[in-house]
């Protein structure tokens, strides 16, 4: 059921976008309408979503420690996995963000006999995420060739180096092929692995199948069900330009539901759990510097708390203490 | 209790496989053995928190407060205003399920909502249907549910089972850490009066008294001449510390723990030693006499009211610094929390070793040192004569507590000390140690009697791990720098690992000690026969 | 906000990389690709078409090239029957570019205009059969 629903969702949306287009003619609405909406509520909803991070403060400087601290100085600091400095902050986050460093710390424990508790190195999950995340990247900066009128230099050059193994015609992009293995993978194990599968919610589900539907009808457009892509260009610049026009042979069905879904990934994003994009960013246990004892934090809300004293302390035990031999304040 | 269950039995009961039913649609069974006793109505009253009465978990009725969910509720929208980790973690969290398998309860037990993933989605379910959209507008569909009375007790047995050791953090891939969630979580239970009694009895102690233990001053004192007796017994040296003394250079604050019952009252002896033999002016207290802070585990508030005696009573008796004893989530809060709460500490000034001279620059802003900073510094610095062939009858391994490996980064300096104090130094898998350590199943205030099943479970990983080196190297002492530790791990391993004992790394100090005019030691701290009994020490 | 200056210059960063397509083409021509059809072969032509229909050729002449390619030089067949029939010569420069004679006007001005760089004439550049 978790997972149904998110499917037959997307193949309704798939469905929407056919029926609008050849049985309502609707273009416009699918081809510009839509498309500047589903931009319009990305841009405002993650500014939103991090802006709403961003008005609570941190109250307390938790950076989650994975190396050793700094200390005397003949004990040789881990510097990006338990940094003082901002330099080593920044490296930390960027290793986080760019290459995933904490899932590849990822560990597989089994019980065996004896009893046994063993932890081998589990790398798919790394491997899979960060090719994910990776070729969509990529592809989102290949497509800027229908997004710009002389298309950048680097596009081209990561389009050239994207289908350098001249496969077929149109050339087969290696990024598609890895971005729809990975989808697959994470799909699968989200059906496979029973932890996994016991954890997961429809939330979980539904951007998979979106983005492997997206991906599917970009290689289906591209490989099989071919269109114009002049037209496509056409009406993608149109849209850039801010003069939307439905090209006259305009770009054939299949753009349309390639289109449509990703303007549903787009809106959906900011009410998602992919904020994580931005929220990864934000998060107090890896953006902090270990450094609390040698520089204060302020937390902004601190306040005065109700304390018992050392004269209420010495008024309850004036007596035990002078016995005990311990100096009271009062005699 | 449910029977105190073997090892054996145990391992049996472990299935990793959920079970059919939807998490949702499972309902909590509260089970004996799992759960700690609920606070009294005393120990509640004492630091004046809401709903004090008595009241038993294990009983259908939990005595709440009418309008309880609007408390709750009202809770969270508090704290989602105060705390962006709280916040972010409950928007972010992808389900990707690198954690499961991380959390000692979950290996223990196979109980799907021990895994750190569903303990927050517990929390985050309920965040989802009250204060976001989708989740105010699709229910369960979008992941949300109403908080009931089923729900909140789910709560309240989960998140007293975790220990908030922050193990799920490291392989998180945004870094949400479970002890947020959890301490969120204990807070709210508290808005309720559903804590539990071994935090809050300790809590109450620890506020009017001065410490977890409840030790009155006279008691400290005279529990603390019991060690000075045995010291003299097994070095022939008379230390006489002095309490309370204003002008001294240093405070020294340890955990109560140290105070009272072995193994730990041998790490205090350590260190009474080791001041000894430094000629340290320092001065114990008996009104800031702990340095662990049970209301860490309650709510922040408390924990800072806990903390403020610290830097007051270092204020009042003029010292210039203070060196802490060793304890896992004392260190955790002196790092991370108390300057923020109760700083800064201006009366003080930067430590500086009286002996070496060294500056310890990274305490410049907490003026607080870690005692084993401290000594390795003497021991690199040469200022200590050592001999550890007197540790030679032990075969040393070193476990990591959580909160000084994943809230401080203390590797090198325990395992520098204990190396230059036995000549038999064996570590545990990788996977086990530095900041992937396993909590010793008992932390955060959960090392009762009455949930020992939960212990031992959550015990497992590390007692496992000291199986495999035991069995490997024949290790036989397990050191740490943890109160906790030496109370939770000596059960722990007896139950495990029989034959391995558990040690503070300042008892294998003062073991290898050579004290200025001490008599030939025939037994170590603990009254047993050293290796070469009699025999002249050999450095 | 707190820590208000890093949060925004982030999203100064990430709205940046949003808004590029909008911002990147501002100045910039629209510049539609312009095909001219007006070469000698075509204008003597009584009906003007292609091996294939048109709507086919936009979106599959990649595809057939490459089809021809592989018939031509590693089948050795060079005679391709079309949708309806007709006969054609299996060749780039004898078929193709014998009407299509003006590869900047024809072939280049879609390829510029999508960034696509065919490698057809990284080989035909100096084709034999062009000698003729």
């Amino acid at each position: 059921m978790r997972a149904l629903l998110p499917f037959i969702t997307v193949i309704v949306l798939v469905l929407l976008a056919i029926v609008g287009v050849e049985a309502a003619n609707l273009q416009f609405l699918f081809g510009v309408v839509i498309p500047y909406a589903a931009a319009a509520i990305f841009l405002a909803g993650v500014i939103y979503k991090v802006v709403s991070w961003g008005r609570v403060p941190v109250p307390f400087r938790i950076p989650t420690t994975c190396g050793q601290q700094k200390t005397l100085p003949w004990i040789k600091q881990s510097r990006i996995e338990n940094p003082t400095t901002s330099a080593g902050v920044i490296t930390r986050m960027l290793l986080e963000v760019f290459l995933f460093r904490s899932l590849f710390r990822n560990l597989k424990t089994e019980l065996r006999e004896g009893p046994q508790l063993s932890y081998g190195s589990d790398k798919w999950l790394w491997l899979a995420g960060l090719s994910f995340h990776w070729t969509f990247l990529l592809i989102l900066i290949r497509h800027l060739r229908f997004f710009t009128q002389n298309v950048p230099i680097p596009v081209q050059m990561l389009e050239h180096l994207d289908s350098f193994l001249q496969i077929g015609l149109p050339l087969l992009y290696i990024t598609d092929v890895i971005f729809l293995a990975a989808v697959t993978f994470l799909l699968i194990r989200r059906f496979t692995i029973p932890q996994v599968k016991y954890i997961s919610l429809a939330a979980d589900y539904f951007p998979l199948f979106l983005i492997l539907g997206i991906g599917v009808s970009g290689v289906l457009m591209r490989y099989f069900i071919k269109t114009d892509v002049v037209g496509v260009k056409e009406l993608t610049m149109s849209l850039v330009s801010f003069s939307p026009a439905i090209p006259k042979d305009g770009p054939g069905t299949i753009f349309y539901v390639h289109l449509f879904l990703i303007s549903a990934l787009f809106a959906y994003f900011p009410f998602s759990k992919l904020v994580h994009m931005g929220g990864v960013f934000l998060s107090p246990t890896r953006n902090l510097a270990n450094n609390s004892r040698m520089v204060r934090h302020v937390n902004p809300w601190n306040y005065p708390v109700k304390v018992h004293t050392y004269e209420e302390y010495e008024n309850d035990f004036r007596e035990k203490m002078k016995t005990a031999g311990i100096p009271v304040e009062k005699e | 209790m449910a029977k105190e269950m073997k090892p054996n039995e145990i391992i049996g009961s472990i299935d990793y496989n959920p079970p059919k039913t939807d998490w949702m649609s499972t309902p909590v069974q509260i089970k004996p053995g799992m759960f700690c006793w609920g606070a009294k109505a005393k120990s509640i009253n004492t630091v004046g928190f809401p709903n004090a009465r008595d009241w038993n978990p294990g009983e259908e009725d939990w005595k709440l407060p009418e309008n309880w969910q609007g408390t709750v509720l009202e809770g969270i929208a508090d704290r989602l205003k105060k705390y962006r980790s709280f916040r972010l973690f409950m928007d972010i969290c992808v389900r990707c399920g690198a954690c499961a398998d991380k959390c000692h309860f979950y290996i223990g037990s196979g109980d799907p909502k021990n895994m750190p993933v569903l303990r927050a989605e517990l929390m985050r379910s309920v965040y989802r249907r009250y204060f976001t959209t989708p989740g105010k507008m699709l229910g369960k569909l979008a992941g949300a549910r109403d908080l009931d009375i089923n729900v909140l007790k789910e709560w309240w047995y989960y998140f007293f089972q975790c220990t908030e050791c922050r193990r799920c953090s490291v392989f998180c891939p945004y870094g949400i850490d479970t002890a947020e969630i959890t301490i969120m979580g204990r807070e709210l239970m508290n808005l309720l009066g559903l804590n539990i009694e071994w935090t809050m009895g300790p809590v109450a102690a620890c506020y009017m008294k001065g410490n977890h233990l409840g030790l009155e001053p006279h008691t400290i004192t005279s529990n603390i001449e019991f060690m000075l007796d045995d010291i003299e017994t097994i070095t022939g040296i008379k230390v006489n510390p002095s309490f309370n003394r204003k002008g001294a250079e240093i405070l020294f604050v340890t955990p109560s723990g140290d105070l009272f019952a072995d193994p730990g009252t041998y790490t205090c002896m350590g260190y009474l030693m080791l001041f000894h033999e430094l000629g340290l002016d320092y001065t114990w207290s008996t009104y800031a006499s702990e340095g662990g802070n049970f209301g860490f585990f309650t709510s922040n508030e408390m924990a800072k009211r806990l903390n403020s005696k610290i830097y007051a009573e270092a204020k009042r008796l003029g010292v210039k610094y203070i060196i802490g004893g060793e304890c896992g989530h004392m260190w955790r809060v002196l790092n991370q929390y108390m300057d923020t709460w109760n700083g800064p500490a201006d009366f003080l000034e930067v430590p500086k070793s009286p002996i070496t001279g060294t500056v310890f620059e990274n305490t410049k802003s907490t003026k607080m040192v870690h005692i084993v900073e401290f000594t390795a510094d003497l021991i690199k610095n040469g200022k200590l004569k050592l001999d550890p062939s007197r540790n030679d009858h032990l075969k040393v391994t070193f476990h990591d507590s959580c909160n000084t490996a994943r809230g401080m980064g203390f590797f090198e300096e325990p395992r520098f000390v204990a190396k230059a104090v036995c000549n038999n130094f064996y570590e545990m898998p990788e996977d086990t140690i530095r900041e992937k350590t396993f909590c010793c199943g008992s932390g955060s205030g959960l090392n009762a009697g009455e949930d020992m099943d939960l212990r031992m479970r959550g015990g497992l990983p590390r007692a496992n791990a000291v199986k495999f080196v035991r069995d490997k190297y024949g290790v036989n002492m397990l050191a740490n720098i943890c109160a906790i530790d030496r109370a939770a791990l000596t059960t722990s391993m007896n139950y495990w690992v029989p034959g391995v004992g558990v040690t503070g790394v300042h008892e294998l100090v003062a073991n290898a000690l050579v004290m200025k005019g001490e008599k030939p030691r025939t037994t170590d701290l603990r009254g047993e026969p050293l290796p070469n009994a009699g025999g002249e020490s050999d450095v | 906000m707190y820590n208000g200056g890093k949060i925004i210059l982030g999203l100064a960063v990430f709205a940046g990389l949003v808004t590029f397509p909008f911002l990147y083409n501002i100045g910039q021509a629209d510049r539609q690709p312009d095909l001219k059809l007006d070469t000698p072969v075509i204008r003597q032509m009584a009906v003007k078409h292609c091996v294939e229909p048109k709507a086919f050729m936009r979106a599959e002449h990649m595809q057939l090239l490459n089809d021809w390619r592989n018939e031509a030089l590693r089948q050795g067949n060079r005679e391709y029957v079309s949708s309806t029939g007709e006969k054609y010569n299996i060749s780039l420069q004898n078929t193709c570019l014998h009407c299509h004679s003006n590869k900047k006007k024809f072939c280049d001005e879609c390829h510029n205009y999508m960034a696509v760089h065919p490698y057809c004439f990284d080989c035909h550049l100096q084709p034999k059969e062009n000698v003729q």
